[in-house]
């Protein structure tokens, strides 16, 4: 124990002495949260937007003016011609097209029904998915209060959709958390598998296993500063999650931080993971982005949902603790769940994490 | 501690270790009494390092058997680690900690704080001469220090726990000519007390400081013995040391003659080991036959060296490998 102590003291000491580093734990959190924060916005907003307007009548400038008076798009251009129309998407000055087709008004007084054009730049795949929704939710709305009276079409479903957690559907609440998480992910695993490789080219890491510390001592003395540090940066980015976006858990702040240790404990594994298999800081670095962190990002529910990937790669996923932590994350911040929901994912985070730490310290002691 | 009673300090037999289709040591066998330096040579890549590490308990030997300070190095380990003090290459030390830091840091590793002999931390200092005098502030961080210096408190580290048992691989490796001069005589000292000392080095100047050396070449020993013994074994008869007009042509008549084993260029001069029972007479008649100029000649006594070169070249070696340079290119001789 004492030499566990002073392994500690010894890291924590470098790593005060160490003034990038330290600028790197205590700055990176926040600036990190704000940056991302603020990017990390997939509400459409401001969507650039031409009319072609065929039709020239008052039903078609009402039409156009319900789009702008969304607040989603804002009136880009006019276009005469289709191609006018092709000209604003390719050269990015539109992003969406309204096309009123000429007979507009007329089809929709005789109670036809009006068509109505909308082309989407597709190459911006996410924008146009969503700014296709909305323009579709105007246009509906718009022919329903021009048509109150249409003949009943037979018995129809009445479905209200109410929006819990999020009402507002705004990403920002939704990636935030996300954010949060990702900080935890990247500083554990970098900051772990940096200072034993760093000791390994030192040759300190020899030094060290040749003295009769014990391989349990040594992994528990370089896990125990980082997850110090990681509680450190969390915190940090927690204070400024609240400052900046007024974001803050619903949940229990204290199961937070109890999950965010299972969580960082695994993570730190990983880190050391890396550090049994590289031999220099820069291969210790493409090590965790390549095979850790980039995947990690892309496949547990960061950005893309869980249940869209093929069942090969959701196997996999269940083997990165982003995953859980994710869900654990999100649900703390916007619903205030407690254990009895999260207890799976705080089981899974804690297998893990054993898993993780044993496979690390198993090939420890091969290596030296 | 000295529950090692009279055998070796340090028993190699037959060790052997494999890199996947490498034999980085093939069946290297020696003992070191206690109270002796013994020095392990040889090229980089020779195998020193790696016989060390089996030595030290951080590499697992593929074959043969290892017993340091009377425990068996593949059973226990880790309990040889607490009898010996070791100190790599790199004289590693954390270099953004001051000396003293490091010192406590390994002390606490060692357990060295009890005992009650003391600070263990004054009296490693007092001993590698860290203390006082050298007037070292106390905040100074250990890369910004000499190389020298940063030996000194390799050294220091190594001892905190009073080791019966010391290695020390390549401890003079960078360092200026004064301060490994000075770092020999601290290793006297402790050999003087009763340790064993294993040291690397491809100084072959400083081999001879050692009581017992042992050329390693590609994994094997190729010689060992005391360095006394060994020149003498090497060259039975006397060794010249010739300086004459040209070169050249004395080292050609030199070698065309049966009586002389060993003629080679050092410097501007010659150095030729005769046969036994010749002398230097028959030496400036020969140069001045062959037109050499005029040639001074004196006995000398033969270096390590000559007699590695000479050990190198009869095994059969093409090249020299090396013996006594290392890599660095900064092997000051």
């Amino acid at each position: 124990m004492k030499r566990v102590a002073s392994l500690i003291r010894k890291e924590l000491l470098q790593l005060k002495r160490d003034v990038r580093m330290r600028a790197m734990v205590l700055v990176a959190p926040v600036m990190q949260v704000l940056v991302l924060g603020y990017a990390a916005d997939m509400d459409v907003r401001n969507v650039p937007t031409a009319v072609y307007d065929q039709d020239r009548s008052s039903d078609s400038r009402a039409v156009a003016e319900a789009f702008r008076a969304s607040g989603a798009f804002v009136l880009a251009e006019e276009c005469s011609s289709w191609s006018d129309v092709d000209d604003a998407l390719l050269s990015g000055r539109a992003e969406i097209v309204v096309a009123i087709p000429p007979g507009f008004s007329r089809d929709l007084r005789s109670r036809a029904s009006p068509q109505l054009g909308l082309v989407v730049d597709g190459s911006r795949s996410n924008t146009a998915a969503v700014a296709l929704a909305y323009a579709t939710g105007i246009a509906s709305s718009f022919g329903a209060r021009l048509q109150p009276t249409a003949a009943p079409r037979g018995p129809s479903v009445d479905a209200r959709i109410r929006v819990w957690y999020n009402p507002e559907l705004r990403s920002r609440l939704f990636m935030v958390p996300g954010i949060f998480a990702l900080l935890a992910m990247v500083f554990t695993i970098i900051l772990t598998a940096l200072a034993v490789v760093k000791e390994k080219e030192a040759g300190t890491l020899e030094q060290l296993m040749a003295s009769p510390l014990r391989r349990g001592e040594l992994v528990a003395g370089k896990l125990a500063p980082f997850l110090l540090v990681s509680t450190v940066t969390l915190t940090l980015a927690l204070v400024a999650v609240r400052v900046f976006f007024g974001i803050a858990p619903r949940g229990s702040l204290g199961l937070l931080a109890l999950l965010s240790v299972l969580f960082s404990v695994s993570t730190l594994g990983i880190g050391l993971f890396v550090s049994t298999l590289a031999r220099t800081q820069q291969q210790a670095m493409l090590f965790s982005i390549f095979f850790f962190m980039f995947p990690m990002m892309i496949l547990s529910g960061f950005v893309f949902p869980i249940e869209n990937m093929p069942a090969a790669i959701r196997a996999v996923t269940y083997f990165m603790p982003l995953r859980y932590y994710l869900r654990i994350v999100r649900s703390l911040f916007l619903k205030g769940s407690g254990l009895a929901v999260l207890w799976p994912e705080a089981l899974a985070l804690a297998g893990l994490a054993a898993l993780y730490v044993s496979v690390a310290v198993a090939r420890f002691r091969k290596r030296m | 501690m000295s529950g090692s009673g009279d055998g070796p300090a340090i028993l190699a037999e037959g060790l052997v270790k494999r890199f996947g289709v490498f034999t980085a040591v093939d069946g290297v066998s020696f003992e070191v009494p206690p109270g002796r330096i013994f020095g392990l040579l040889g090229a980089n890549g020779a195998g020193k390092s790696t016989a060390i590490r089996m030595l030290c308990g951080l590499l697992a030997p593929d074959g043969g058997r290892a017993r340091v300070a009377g425990i068996d190095v593949a059973r226990d380990p880790e309990g040889v680690k607490s009898r010996i003090g070791y100190m790599s290459q790199k004289f590693s030390l954390y270099g953004d900690l001051t000396p003293r830091e490091n010192a406590e840091f390994f002390s606490s590793l060692y357990d060295a704080g009890g005992g009650g002999r003391g600070d263990p931390i004054a009296r490693a200092f007092e001993r590698t001469g860290l203390s006082g005098g050298a007037g070292r502030p106390e905040g100074v961080l250990t890369r910004d220090l000499s190389a020298g210096y940063r030996q000194r408190l390799a050294l220091a580290c190594a001892i905190l726990h009073r080791p019966r048992v010391l290695f020390l691989d390549e401890p003079t490796a960078g360092v200026d000519p004064v301060a490994r001069r000075r770092f020999w005589d601290l290793i006297y000292g402790f050999a003087e007390e009763g340790a064993a000392v294993l040291v690397t080095t491809h100084y072959l100047d400083e081999a001879e400081y050692c009581s017992e050396v042992t050329l390693m070449r590609d994994g094997r020993i190729v010689a060992a013995g005391k360095p006394g013994d060994l020149k003498r074994a090497c060259f039975p008869g006397i060794v010249l040391e010739i300086e004459c007009g040209s070169t050249g042509p004395a080292l050609e008549a030199l070698r065309r003659e049966p009586w002389v084993e060993e003629a080679a260029v050092f410097g501007s001069r010659i150095h030729a080991a005769l046969a036994p029972g010749f002398g230097s007479d028959r030496v400036s008649s020969l140069l001045a036959a062959s037109g050499a100029g005029e040639a001074k000649i004196r006995e000398t006594d033969p270096t390590l060296e000559d007699a590695f070169l000479k050990i190198v070249s009869s095994t059969g070696a093409a090249s020299l490998g090396g013996a006594g340079s290392g890599p660095t290119g900064g092997g000051a001789r």
